[in-house]
């Protein structure tokens, strides 16, 4: 059972995994509940851009990626206020498939990128290396810190934009900060998810979690579990079954869901059957 | 039986004031040339169609509006430089109910800007407490928003807006498709706050029901039509002015009441049949 464990490749994979399934937990319960998760898919696929970018003018890969990734989040976020005129769904995919098809275009001019071009499209959680660790790291507890530190206007703001406004929050700067660490979190987890999986390890922990309670502080910690569990399980998993390591961790968070569907259905029939027999007479 | 009887302004300086505001979001103007000004402990009821700028008038005071000409102005200050602080219950219907939270996240909510704290400090879950209790909601802290009665519902919302004990409650149509009791209950706990102090500007649609009983009803279409007690302000002019619908007012026993006349639509249309249109087109 602990056979993996004796390979460096996997350990730091396995660490990674963890890592990035946390965040995306953490962070994909705001992308949910503030209803971005399309904003989230094209943001992803945006990034692509940026990293064939910065891997041509040889710029580092965090550094450049993220610069484009929080750029491509502000100008979607301008182009979804202009709503009257484009539909914000339409305005989000003309941005992120441009960008997208950017990184596509130099991929085939320069034609040396295509093994990164897999492992940014599916994962490669065994090309980790240390420094892909550290920045993973310090994303996780940048982001920690960001939502620990804004919690409650965060909520509020992600409960009411408008009236949060109105009792004082700074939505706009708070909107920002947010977009930023979004970008951060899709840049460090690209290598191990992938951009094609990516939306999934942001969409499905939250969306489990939602399932199981109604209280948002525990929503944010069962996402972020969530998260974290099928990031690891998903890596140990694909060490057995050779399947890229995006689609494992994707598959178990998946597996979760089911499972959590299952409970909430049984127990929605369950309250419906423990009301029925209290209402009849005794 | 509401407490109807008009209540004496408690100070010197306006609460707030709108000198000339023309405002709006962007394009046409929602308000034109408003003149208002709203008197510490006032209780004071909007009153006009849908589309009419209600909401507006309630979003200029917090600041929340593009300002095209004049300026509005709280406890002196003006709301384009630095926002007010003030109650605000929103539309229930514009509420995401959804959403995971509880009744006491909601009115913890009401203390959140000032916060870097990531949990609230004991002093302010009592005063979340505090007013929950007040409003009769403590024992359903813990509930999620939506399995709560509509009544419930507005009293959440309403003790967000209280628990930083603003001088000023902004309520946007807080009767609004609810029950008859529960209408009746929101009206005595708002006139109750009233009696402590707290200033109150709220938005309704319900001219009998809500407008009649409050001290002080302010007529709007894009501008101010009237300012003044219901008894006053009810008149058949100020009501077509307002509404552009013939509106019939009946006294009776002290009480104002308001019917409208849905006959006219039939009345018209069977002269328009006669073939005089020129009739008809006089609305």
């Amino acid at each position: 059972m602990l056979e993996p464990f004796q390979y460096e490749f996997f350990v730091r994979g396995f660490i990674v995994a963890g890592l990035v399934g946390t965040l995306c937990g953490l962070i994909g319960v705001y992308v949910v509940l503030r209803k971005m998760s399309y904003i989230g898919h094209g943001l992803s696929h945006a990034m692509l851009g940026g990293a064939v970018v910065s891997y041509v003018m040889a710029f580092n890969f965090y550094v450049g990626a993220g610069l484009w990734g929080f750029l491509s989040a502000l100008l979607i976020n301008a182009t979804t206020r202009r709503r009257q005129y484009i539909g914000a769904d339409a305005a989000i995919g003309v941005i992120t498939t441009a960008s997208f098809a950017v990184g596509v275009a130099l991929i085939s001019r320069y034609r040396t990128f295509t093994r990164n071009f897999e492992a940014a499209l599916l994962g490669d959680v065994l090309g980790v290396t240390g420094q892909d660790i550290i920045a993973v790291a310090a994303m996780t507890g940048l982001a920690l810190l960001f939502v620990l530190v804004a919690y409650r206007k965060l909520l509020f703001l992600t409960f009411d934009p408008e009236v949060s406004a109105y009792y004082g929050v700074r939505t706009g700067l708070l909107d920002s900060l947010f977009a930023l660490v979004l970008a951060g979190t899709i840049v460090v987890s690209m290598q191990v998810i992938g951009v094609t999986m990516l939306v999934a390890a942001l969409v499905i922990p939250p969306v489990t979690a939602r399932l199981l309670t109604h209280s948002f502080h525990y929503l944010v910690v069962l996402s972020a579990l969530v998260g974290a569990l099928s990031g690891l399980l998903g890596i140990y998993l694909s060490y057995y079954f050779d399947i890229s390591s995006g689609a494992n961790v994707v598959l178990v968070a998946a597996a979760a869901f089911l499972l959590a569907y299952l409970w909430s259905a049984l127990r929605g029939r369950l309250d419906v059957l423990s009301g029925v027999r209290e209402a009849l007479p005794h | 039986m509401l407490h109807p009887a008009p209540h004496e302004p408690l100070g010197q300086q306006p609460l707030v004031e709108f000198r000339g505001v023309t405002c709006g979001y962007g394009g046409p103007p929602a308000l034109v040339e408003v003149e208002l000004t709203v008197w510490p402990g006032e209780f004071v009821g909007l009153l006009g169609p849908s589309g009419a700028g209600k909401t507006t008038v309630l979003r200029a005071v917090l600041g929340a509006v593009q300002f095209y000409q004049g300026q509005v102005l709280v406890e002196g200050r003006p709301v384009d430089r630095r926002r007010p602080r003030a109650g605000y219950v929103p539309q229930l219907e514009t509420v995401d109910w959804g959403f995971p939270v509880t009744v006491e996240q909601v009115v913890l909510m009401g203390l959140a800007a000032d916060s870097w704290w990531p949990w609230p400090r004991r002093h302010e879950r009592e005063m979340a407490y505090g007013i929950m209790e007040r409003l009769g909601i403590a024992h359903l802290a813990g509930r999620h928003i939506r399995a709560l009665s509509g009544g419930q519902q507005q009293r959440a919302f309403l003790a967000r807006a209280l628990v930083s004990n603003p001088r000023l409650l902004l309520l946007d149509e807080p009767t609004a498709g609810v029950d008859i009791k529960t209408r009746d209950d929101i009206l005595h706990l708002l006139h109750e706050l009233n009696h402590e102090g707290t200033t109150i500007l709220l938005t309704t649609h319900e001219i009998n029901a809500v407008a009649a009983h409050l001290p002080r009803v302010v007529c709007i279409n894009r501008g101010v039509i009237a300012d003044g007690p219901p008894a006053e302000v009810f008149t058949p002019g100020v009501l077509g002015r307002t509404y552009g619908a013939e509106m019939t007012v009946v006294h009776h026993e002290g009480l104002v009441l308001v019917a409208e006349r849905p006959h006219r639509y039939y009345e018209e249309h069977a002269v328009q049949r006669s073939g005089d249109p020129g009739e008809a087109g006089r609305a």
